[in-house]
């Protein structure tokens, strides 16, 4: 299939074909697509769209791909001694297999030298725009977008281009959630989100509390035990803290035996409950609260640590945060402590500040789009959002499987339009529907999915798209 | 889903990888070599890895798991063969075109699936089925037969080479034969169909219609799969990249290249 444009920088003169809306010059970049962000999804979905024929734009606000996995950008949440907490099989691409030499759980430096390899060995960096970033994104007609940008920081003039799809791969794991505490202005001692935190020398020595009981929380808090003076880890509920091996191999791939072989979540769940008995034993005797919910309720935790540094004393659990005085914060249970250090790792939330939250179905404003499959957006046949997901699993390969179903959407609205508008209808009539049992109504879980039923429902949408 | 590549993934294994690279790169897409069951990557660097090499090719050929320098694996599968190719190519620079002889012809078809290569071409592909097996009982009953209960598979020179390689050279290389793990030598009895490959790679087939381990039918079977007829070489044996007409085949795979768009 021939690309129905060149690739090359949008001619930043143009050749004014159009204008935008408020009448600005625009240059049209014919069938190209846009992609926004050169992460993990970003990264993905250029190969993807390429390998589909399609001409690709890619404008990164950093100069490195990566997006979150690499430490150097701005808008990293990793921090020295982040592991992934899945297992390579889980997290790698489907077609470009992590290296046998690397451990089961890789280091962040390895994954970011994997999307590195990746951007070459596909050729991808002389499609991404580096230090870029996109300020607006509007529709046009015909389905097309109005994709204006400029130089990262604000720093020279505007550029609008005209495309014919637009990829949102802007990652939602960058703009901290921060939780509001009476008296927290007032408090004298250190406070940060976990995105700041990047050493275990931030810890060294200090009285430290941590909030949030996420993957993110739960490693700070077993830093913490080793580094700190004293460490409290705060969490609002009990957690079914998984460890990473069970029966020799890692946890993921032990519990996706259980999937392939279709066993029923009741059966699953007690099983997983059984087998934490055998390996974690009765959390309450560590002093840690008993969970309120049954495992695949929450975001799985997947830690070794964290139990086996409670038992040696080293984090002590305790409650909610009830409010903060200038030198104690006090908790649920009426008990006050004084850490010097408070970390918040309270999670992130996502943000499209590029475009009117209407376009995602989010008229109120909540920063919740309506989406079907996480991905596509009902109304804006030529709009997905790429990498959306909280799956129980990596998300790499649920990205690369939305960007392989968006090419091919694309190449079926030029080829086979009656089987296009079929998806734009089964997007308006599905947009909103979960990919996971019942889990906690939280902003950490409104993009929870399972990634053995995410994948099924994407394959199902390819599927029915290419009429197999 | 590929729930069993998560659940069960294949086991790492230490494998051959040896390469002639160009003196100057010319933006030529590397080739992966990927030798049949019982060869390893000696079969290649013997003649076809320096000549893609002097062609302006970077060159590599690996050898699966259990043959040639790699690890032991007397217990591989198709599936650890097919995990093996895919390893070394996503290791390699930039996006490879493979190239698999005999039953690496299959593992690269089994490949692609999880590895979208630049392009592929399947060299006297050995894609199992009961008239290969037929064919390889009728002429080598005494080196098939074990095979079928587990033994090693042994090929005599006769299907291997043409006449006019001299029978030195002949003795020596089926000599450096090894085998393939019986629970891979035994899937070649079905025909194990391969997913379609990723990204739609152009696909060559080419081979000899004197082949005496591949019938001609089989070729043109191979080929129209992939939507094209089989180039032929007369008169050359199944090794065709030993045999003493060696240069025929691999400048046709390397015009073919720098005809495709693949190479550019």
């Amino acid at each position: 299939m021939s690309t129905s444009t060149d690739h090359g920088r949008p001619d930043p003169e143009g050749t004014p074909s159009a204008q935008s809306r408020d009448v600005r010059p625009l240059s049209d970049r014919s069938d190209t697509v846009c992609v926004i962000g050169a992460g993990a999804s970003g990264l993905t979905a250029i190969k993807n769209l390429r390998e589909h024929g399609f001409g690709v734009d890619c404008y990164e606000r950093e100069t490195g791909v990566g997006g979150a996995w690499n430490w150097r950008h701005d808008r990293s949440p990793v921090y020295a001694s982040t592991h992934l907490i899945s297992s390579k099989p889980f997290t790698q691409f489907p077609d470009f297999p992590m290296p046998d030499s690397w451990p089961d759980y890789p280091h962040h430096s390895q994954l970011l030298s994997y999307f590195e390899r990746y951007a070459d060995h596909f050729d991808l960096r002389s499609h991404i725009w580096f230090g870029t970033e996109v300020v607006r994104v509007e529709p046009a007609e015909g389905d097309r977008w109005d994709v204006t940008t400029r130089s990262t920081g604000g720093y020279g003039p505007e550029r609008t281009s005209r495309y014919a799809a637009v990829v949102i791969a802007n990652g939602h794991n960058w703009s901290p959630k921060l939780p509001r505490y009476e008296g927290l202005e007032q408090f004298r001692g250190e406070i940060m989100h976990a995105s700041s935190y990047k050493d275990p020398a931030q810890l060294r020595g200090k009285r430290v509390l941590v909030v949030g009981a996420g993957n993110t929380g739960c490693d700070i808090a077993v830093e913490a035990a080793q580094q700190a003076s004293r460490c409290w880890h705060s969490t609002r509920r009990g957690y079914w803290y998984a460890p990473k091996y069970v029966l020799g191999r890692p946890a993921d791939q032990v519990n996706d035996s259980l999937l392939a072989l279709r066993v029923p979540l009741r059966v699953r769940q007690w099983l997983y409950h059984w087998t934490l008995r055998l390996t974690v034993g009765d959390l309450t005797r560590f002093g840690l609260p008993k969970p309120d919910h049954r495992v695949y309720e929450t975001h799985p935790i997947a830690n070794s640590q964290l139990v086996y540094y409670v038992g040696h004393g080293g984090i002590g659990p305790v409650p909610d945060v009830a409010r903060f005085h200038p030198y104690a914060v006090e908790l649920a249970d009426g008990r006050e402590i004084d850490p010097e250090l408070v970390i918040f790792a309270t999670g992130y939330l996502p943000r499209f500040e590029f475009l009117d939250a209407s376009v995602f179905g989010d008229s109120a404003g909540t920063g919740r789009p309506t989406l079907w499959l996480n991905a596509f957006t009902p109304g804006h046949p030529t709009l997905a959002v790429a990498g959306l997901v909280q799956p129980d699993s990596g998300l790499f390969a649920l990205s690369h499987w939305q960007t392989v179903l968006f090419a091919r959407l694309l190449r079926a609205r030029r080829d086979r339009p009656e089987r296009a508008a079929a998806f734009a209808q089964r997007v308006r009539d599905r947009a909103g529907e979960r990919y996971s049992g019942q889990v906690k109504d939280s902003s950490r879980h409104w993009f929870e999915v399972g990634h053995a039923d995410y994948l099924r429902a994407v394959q199902r949408a390819l599927h029915d798209l290419e009429g197999k | 889903m590929r729930g069993r590549e998560w659940s069960r993934p294949v086991r790492p294994a230490r494998r051959e990888v040896v390469s002639a690279v160009p003196e100057l790169e010319q933006g030529r897409p590397p080739l992966l070599f990927v030798p049949g069951f019982g060869h390893g990557a000696w079969a290649f660097a013997e003649h076809w890895l320096g000549h893609s090499a002097s062609r302006g090719f970077p060159a590599y050929a690996m050898s699966l798991r259990g043959h040639g320098g790699s690890e032991p694996a007397p217990e591989a599968t198709l599936r650890a063969y097919t995990h093996d190719v895919a390893q070394v190519a996503a290791g390699l620079p930039r996006q490879a075109v493979l190239v698999g002889h005999g039953a690496g012809a299959l593992v690269v078809a089994h490949a692609l699936a999880r590895y979208p290569a630049r392009g592929a071409v399947l060299v006297a592909p050995v894609f199992g089925g009961w008239k290969v097996f037929g064919a390889a009982l009728r002429r080598n009953p005494a080196g098939t037969l074990p095979a079928v209960f587990g033994g090693p598979l042994r090929l005599s020179r006769g299907q291997l080479f043409s006449r006019e390689l001299p029978d030195e050279e002949a003795r020596r290389y089926v000599g450096r034969l090894g085998r393939a793990g019986r629970r891979a030598q035994w899937s070649l009895l079905g025909e194990p169909a391969a997913e379609p490959a990723v990204g739609s790679p152009p696909v060559l087939v080419l081979g000899s219609p004197d082949d005496r381990v591949v019938p001609a039918s089989t070729l043109t079977r191979v080929a129209r799969r992939y939507g094209s007829a089989p180039l032929l070489f007369p008169g050359m044996g199944h090794d065709m990249m030993l045999d003493v007409r060696w240069a025929e085949p691999i400048d046709a795979i390397l015009d073919w290249l720098e005809k495709e768009p693949v190479a550019r």
